[in-house]
């Protein structure tokens, strides 16, 4: 585990707490959370237990209600500004009239980068997730994969340093989630990136992930961490491998404890 | 297209294009052996040669009406595009009129045609051109509204995660979403600005007007007269409905091929 004092982090929480003034919802309570640069780390928990928001609260998407937050030792707010995260969501978010690169060019054209370094950029984009030649199409042509795809293309197309992903493959089927998993760790570590991707997957945040963060519901909280020791880079082979399965079953444990923790004080809630 | 598409096409027009020559046919056929009264139902063929014979009176009284129609349609539509922008973009001025406009949809506008008269001159084509214009106004608002408020929230959070403006939100997500809605409503205008128009003209106008004229021959007992005048009606309504068509084909390319 990367150490977070030494590091400078990427992320940096330090009690963080939302709640929602409808129905008084606590979806957060008292995070504390560092990501070091280069950390792959996912958010898992049961629906519900806010690590969607905890998300969206690191992209500025969402203003906590307290605590402190820092992207890239800046406030949150001016790292969005700063263009240094990009999101992939559960959909693929493209957009009908536009073309692949047209999709994956909105960025940088909102950052008023020239044409040709668009297309230039556009062009490497494609062939880093291995879309080329679909340039031109449009995106109901496209597979859910491909146009999850070009959400990353999109996504990475700035070079943030951050990149944030909400349940990206959710909506997939098992094969074509599995080859996108490998997919994206290849392109983790052409890019050298910090991820932090949520997902309800087990098997899937064990896989990509140098560290698993399991969350609880209601409130949501960190029920526990796991540092997953897998070497990189990772294959399919890795699926296999027994320490894989070790650390499948620590995280179903943690998971498991935690939810029978709670339910009772859930049951006190409903009362 | 390839010539192979541009034979599919072809093919797939063939039952309508059938069914149509058919009911014509029949019509025709039991017209003839019915001996139907003129006055009741002429025959097709009566029908296409009066408006053939009758051409210098008919053909320019269509244009007239459909200069009318298609100045309403623009005046209307322009103004339900305006009116949706201002209502999506300041929420307390849409929650003030769109109960207003919701009401207003449900009143028979065409019952106002006598009072437009009465408001414009009667002869000048501006009270026909303000039926059209009302006529087509609601539509076009209703659904340029819920088209700009058919932007997916994932669209909108990615445009945060941007720190895009509101200007280039609109822009770039809102207006792009709006424009299958604008089409669709825009379709249905082109064919209520002529019914206005028409409509309109029964009330009275000029005398070289399409609807005055289809009115005349009807109390004159010249039916077939009328029945050519609904015939340019229906012509040029078909000819400003492709245009809407084609326009949508032009701007909103990115569509599927529709299921037809």
């Amino acid at each position: 585990m990367t150490d977070p004092v030494a590091a400078p982090a990427v992320v940096r929480l330090e009690g963080v707490t939302k709640t929602f003034p409808q129905g008084n919802v606590t979806a957060l309570q008292d995070i504390d959370l560092a990501v070091a640069p280069r950390e792959f780390v996912s958010l898992i928990g049961p629906s519900g237990c806010g690590k969607s928001t905890l998300l969206r609260v690191i992209g500025d998407l969402i203003e906590p209600t307290s605590g402190s937050l820092s992207v890239n030792g800046k406030p949150a707010r001016k790292a969005r500004e700063d263009g240094d995260y990009g999101i992939v969501f559960q959909d693929a978010v493209l957009f009908d009239w536009r073309t692949v690169a047209k999709n994956i060019a909105l960025p940088l054209e909102m950052l008023g980068w020239e044409r040709r370094r668009r297309k230039q950029r556009v062009a490497e984009m494609l062939e880093l997730v291995e879309l080329t030649g679909f340039a031109d199409h449009h995106p109901w042509q496209l597979s859910g994969g491909m146009q999850q795809r070009v959400a990353i293309a999109r996504a990475l197309s700035f070079e943030p340093a951050l990149l944030l992903m909400d349940e990206p493959f959710g909506a997939l089927d098992e094969m074509t989630r599995e080859r996108l998993n490998l997919e994206l760790l290849s392109i983790w570590e052409q890019t050298g990136n910090t991820v932090v991707f949520v997902t309800h997957s087990i098997s899937e945040a064990v896989f990509l992930s140098s560290r698993v963060v399991v969350m609880s519901p209601r409130p949501g909280r960190i029920a526990g961490t796991v540092d997953i020791d897998l070497p990189y880079p990772r294959t399919a082979q890795t699926r296999d491998a027994p320490r894989f399965f070790e650390l499948v079953t620590e995280v179903r444990q943690l998971l498991r404890s935690r939810g029978e923790h709670l339910l009772p004080e859930e049951e006190a809630v409903l009362e | 297209m390839t010539p192979r598409l541009r034979l599919a096409r072809v093919v797939e027009w063939l039952p309508a294009l059938a069914v149509f020559v058919l009911v014509v046919g029949i019509w025709e056929g039991l017209v003839r052996a019915l001996h139907v009264q003129q006055f009741l139902l002429p025959k097709p063929s009566t029908i296409v040669s009066v408006f053939w014979t009758q051409r210098h009176v008919l053909w320019p009284a269509g244009w007239y009406t459909f200069k009318e129609a298609l100045g309403g349609f623009a005046i209307g539509s322009g103004a339900g595009v305006v009116a949706a922008t201002i209502v999506g973009r300041f929420r307390r001025v849409g929650s003030a009129l769109m109960p207003v406009f919701v009401a207003a949809n449900a009143v028979p506008i065409i019952a106002f045609a006598p009072i437009f008269g009465a408001w414009f001159n009667p002869i000048e084509p501006q009270s026909k051109m303000a039926i059209a214009a009302v006529l087509c106004f609601l539509p076009v608002m209703l659904n340029t509204l819920r088209g700009l408020q058919s932007a997916k929230p994932g669209q909108l959070e990615l445009m945060r995660s941007y720190a895009a403006g509101e200007l280039e939100t609109w822009r770039r997500v809102r207006v792009p979403t709006a424009l299958p809605f604008l089409f669709t409503a825009l379709k249905l205008a082109s064919v209520l600005a002529m019914i206005g128009a028409i409509v309109g003209e029964y009330f009275g106008g000029a005398l070289n007007a399409l609807g005055v004229t289809i009115n005349t021959a009807s109390q004159v007992f010249q039916f077939s007269l009328a029945w050519a005048g609904i015939l340019v009606a229906f012509l040029l309504g078909i000819a400003l409905y492709a245009a809407v068509v084609t326009a949508e084909r032009l701007v909103v390319r990115w569509s599927p091929p529709e299921p037809s």
